[in-house]
């Protein structure tokens, strides 16, 4: 067995095993059903939710929302990245806000964001951007600020124009960073709008968690969180396996 | 002197922001800045906001003390074990997804109500980050940096003193700097939901009886204590990228 496949299976073993021992301590009730019911359980209860199609509604309002954040974050981030890195003055004057951007629990601007954009999607799409630009531009800026000083001097060395610059050396350079940040800001849309759903909205999977979890529906609750972490974990480990590929093929694994 | 310009130029540009969306949105969503400086001047002169105050540092301490040392213990040690940061970088990237908003019934029906349920809370959002940025330091300290200490037969110890240690501390003092940051508000959604105190606690009951004043200025006193704060960090960390690039 090669070292990777090792890795895989290790990995794979450690999950398994884990969502195993729940299993048993559910099942022998060291775990109380009311605090928790056994992961196969909320498998079953989740392919229910699938088959009957209840679940396609919420989980299509959110993934919409967290698409439109995701792109817009990744565009905005980017972009302001790109342009705070051209101006140093700027910089120094943004970097702490930058820096302390996710102290701040966003969320508690909700009803300023309904009084601002209506009570629509908007106001959850507002903060899952507000969650992942900064992180897409912060990513955007250490791509940049890593870029080899050698690098820049052999664009010197063979005149390119600012524009080959960029595509030539700056852009694959960074890419890695740019799509450490592309990671980020999936998960940032995620816990935003989730976490905006769950506390103040009327529709989605996180409202849908908190609804249950109101009503002691235990089993759709759980299911329904079973759902998130099954979303938030496929789409990660793609980009997991993507990063990993892009990285050989620069030969820096 | 230019930075001090810059300061206020954000400065002032925030308060036009705010001034802006106060215009735009009215009594109803936020107070306007004089009046939230004004109450602020208030709360800081009632015995209550204090204790309030204080139920959230103690958390956060705790919290932070919990993160910090775990963190950066368990990055090390899956660092130096290639196969195991391997094997757990992966898994610990997907926890950090989760949104862990949505774990919190689960953390009340293990912890119950109050401080442990809130340190807990705060635990949660910070650690990994310290772990990821620990483990992700050790990983890429340069080999040549290992390969010389070799040369110079330096002994285990040696080696982690006097060359791990000053290659790795940078990129721990960032993950410490975000893992603060995310203890924070770990902390602050904990006293949301699962608290009678704190200044999360503050914020929500504000938004739940619509005291609009209080939400606003109690917002406004985290994201300057969480400014300033990163700021102070912001420093030590630029001078420890600083002298380790010498």
């Amino acid at each position: 067995m090669t070292r990777s496949r090792r890795i895989v299976w290790t990995r794979i073993a450690l999950v398994a095993g884990a969502v195993g021992g729940i299993e048993l301590m559910c099942r022998l009730e060291v775990i109380k059903p009311l605090t928790m019911i056994a992961p196969s359980q909320m498998a079953l209860e989740l392919g229910r939710m699938i088959a009957t199609g209840e679940i396609i509604a919420p989980a299509a309002y959110t993934f919409m929302e967290v698409g439109a954040a995701f792109v817009v974050s990744i565009v905005a981030g980017g972009a302001l990245g790109a342009l705070v890195h051209a101006l140093p003055r700027l910089r120094r004057a943004v970097d702490p806000l930058l820096a302390s951007w996710y102290a701040v629990p966003f969320f508690v601007f909700y009803p300023l964001l309904i009084a601002l954009f209506g009570l629509n999607a908007l106001p959850l799409i507002a903060i899952g951007v507000i969650f992942a630009a900064p992180a897409m531009m912060l990513s955007t800026l250490a791509g940049l600020d890593l870029v080899p000083r050698v690098l820049r001097k052999v664009a010197r060395a063979h005149r390119l124009s600012r524009l080959q610059e960029a595509r030539l050396i700056t852009f694959p350079s960074a890419a890695p960073y740019l799509f450490t940040g592309l990671k980020l800001a999936f998960a940032y849309s995620l816990i935003g709008i989730i976490a905006g759903e769950f506390i103040l909205s009327s529709g989605g999977l996180g409202y849908g968690i908190s609804y249950a979890y109101e009503s002691f529906e235990n089993r759709t609750m759980y299911a329904l969180m079973l759902f998130v972490l099954l979303i938030a974990t496929g789409v990660n480990g793609l980009l997991h396996t993507w990063d990993g590929r892009l990285a050989r093929r620069r030969g820096i694994t | 002197m230019t930075r001090l310009i810059d300061t206020i130029a954000i400065i002032a540009a925030i308060l036009a922001i705010w001034l802006g969306l106060y215009a735009y949105a009215g009594d109803v969503a936020i107070t306007s800045p004089w009046r939230t400086f004004a109450f602020a001047a208030e709360l800081f002169c009632r015995r209550s906001f204090w204790d309030n105050v204080g139920a959230t540092i103690a958390a956060f301490a705790m919290a932070l003390l919990i993160s910090a040392v775990a963190g950066v213990a368990f990055g090390l040690a899956l660092g130096m074990r290639r196969f195991a940061g391997e094997v757990a970088e992966p898994v610990l990237g997907a926890l950090y997804t989760i949104p862990k908003v949505t774990l919190y019934p689960v953390m009340l029906l293990i912890f119950g109500l109050g401080l442990s349920a809130k340190v807990a809370f705060g635990v949660i959002h910070g650690i990994i980050p310290v772990i990821l940025f620990t483990l992700a330091a050790v990983k890429n300290v340069q080999p040549v940096l290992l390969r010389t200490a070799r040369v110079l037969r330096l002994g285990p110890t040696e080696t982690a003193l006097s060359v791990l240690a000053p290659a790795v501390a940078p990129e721990i003092i960032t993950g410490l700097r975000v893992g603060f940051a995310l203890t924070l508000l770990g902390v602050l959604i904990g006293e949301m939901f699962a608290s009678q105190r704190g200044l999360g606690y503050l914020i929500i009951n504000g938004i739940e009886v619509h005291d609009v004043r209080m939400t606003t200025t109690v917002t406004l006193i985290v994201i300057v204590f969480a400014v300033a704060a990163n700021g102070l960090m912001l420093a030590l960390d630029r001078r420890a990228h600083r002298t380790s690039q010498m």
